[in-house]
């Protein structure tokens, strides 16, 4: 059984989408924000690879097509983008406003941290370029000299978590305007705070993943101005 | 075969992407190049809205499902993170809420303000 299973094409693929599934259905059953869909499938595949037995390289080839669909998918966030491009004309100065002063407290917050914790400068730097897309956030933990798996880790549970309480968090900041929302999401949450701002909304779609290319390129200027401050 | 088609053109600009990011020497991903090459085709109508929408609309919709394999990979980082984890927890929650509450409220400061100010 377990030699099948280790062998299988699609058993990965199937539990990945089983747990996304029943991520769905748990929130709606229980209208619960801790049951979301992506991290209840994360927690979920965990789970049955430890029972199994089967290691992560192994899952990842069989669950490779959803890594492979990333960028397309993410290349595709240039049409909700180009759908409301007037709204983005015609509030270019609170969009730049937003994004810049976005990414500056997410290098100062970091900052401050790790200060707090005397953390060595090594995990500072891992962290700096956390609330961006992977992709960037990588290539800026390597330039720095971070530890690039735990860069990605602290991506991930940074998007877990806007993922989770976008809605939470703005309601409780009284961010209301849907231009706002989607900018705040973006910048805070990167990609996956963004799918979490498509469901939102049109505006806060298009305004999240306008945030996720100039927040990250931002950080790319702004972690090396950051990184010989520590 | 409409299908087909859109998704070869969301494929052929994500290639380019890929080799913009090949040759030019900067930290942006391919994703963030087939983006803005996407952006620039449907802006100028080289690339009309209708020949990516379908097979676009179902990629955006699909989209939080394509991180599983990344949050799954936290399996893997788990022994570098664990020493570190509760300072990182608390720096990643803390600055998560903080950038999103600066960004939003900034945005909307400005944004009522030029609303007053075409009114």
């Amino acid at each position: 059984m377990s030699n099948m299973l280790h062998g299988s094409t699609f058993f990965c693929m199937a539990i990945s989408l089983f747990g996304y599934e029943a991520g769905i259905f748990l929130r709606k059953k229980l209208k619960i924000g801790i049951f979301n869909p992506l991290l209840v499938s994360i927690i979920f595949v965990i789970i049955v690879l430890k029972v199994t037995g089967i290691d992560y390289d192994t899952y990842d080839k069989g669950a490779n097509v959803l890594s492979y669909l990333l960028t397309p998918s993410t290349v595709c966030l240039a049409i909700p983008l180009y759908q409301q491009m007037n709204l983005l004309k015609k509030n270019l100065k609170a969009i730049i406003a937003g994004i810049t002063t976005g990414v500056f407290a997410s290098l100062a917050g970091v900052w401050v941290f790790s200060m707090l914790f005397h953390l060595k400068k090594q995990f500072y730097v891992t962290l700096l370029p956390k609330s961006i897309t992977t992709a960037i956030g990588m290539g800026i933990s390597e330039e720095l000299g971070g530890i690039v798996t735990i860069t990605v880790a602290a991506i991930v549970i940074t998007g877990i978590i806007g993922n989770m309480f976008a809605e939470g968090i703005c309601k409780l900041c009284k961010i209301e305007h849907p231009i706002a929302k989607g900018l705040a999401i973006g910048t805070a949450s990167h990609a996956m705070g963004t799918a979490k701002a498509m469901e939102i909304g049109e505006i806060e779609g298009a305004m999240s993943s306008l945030s996720i290319a100039v927040a990250g390129l931002m950080t790319v200027v702004g972690a090396s101005i950051f990184y010989h401050l520590y | 075969m409409k299908f087909i088609r859109q998704f070869l053109i969301i494929i052929l600009i994500s290639f380019a992407g890929e080799l913009l990011h090949a040759i030019l020497p900067l930290p942006v991903p391919a994703s963030i190049y087939g983006l803005l090459i996407l952006l620039a085709g449907l802006q100028t109508k080289v690339i009309p809205l209708k020949a990516v929408d379908e097979a676009g609309g179902f990629l955006i919709e699909i989209m939080p499902m394509l991180f599983i394999p990344a949050g799954v990979g936290l399996m893997v980082s788990w022994g570098d993170l664990k020493p570190v984890l509760v300072p990182i927890i608390v720096t990643i929650v803390v600055t998560t809420v903080l950038v999103m509450g600066v960004s939003g409220r900034t945005a909307q400061f400005v944004l009522k303000k030029e609303e007053k100010k075409d009114e």
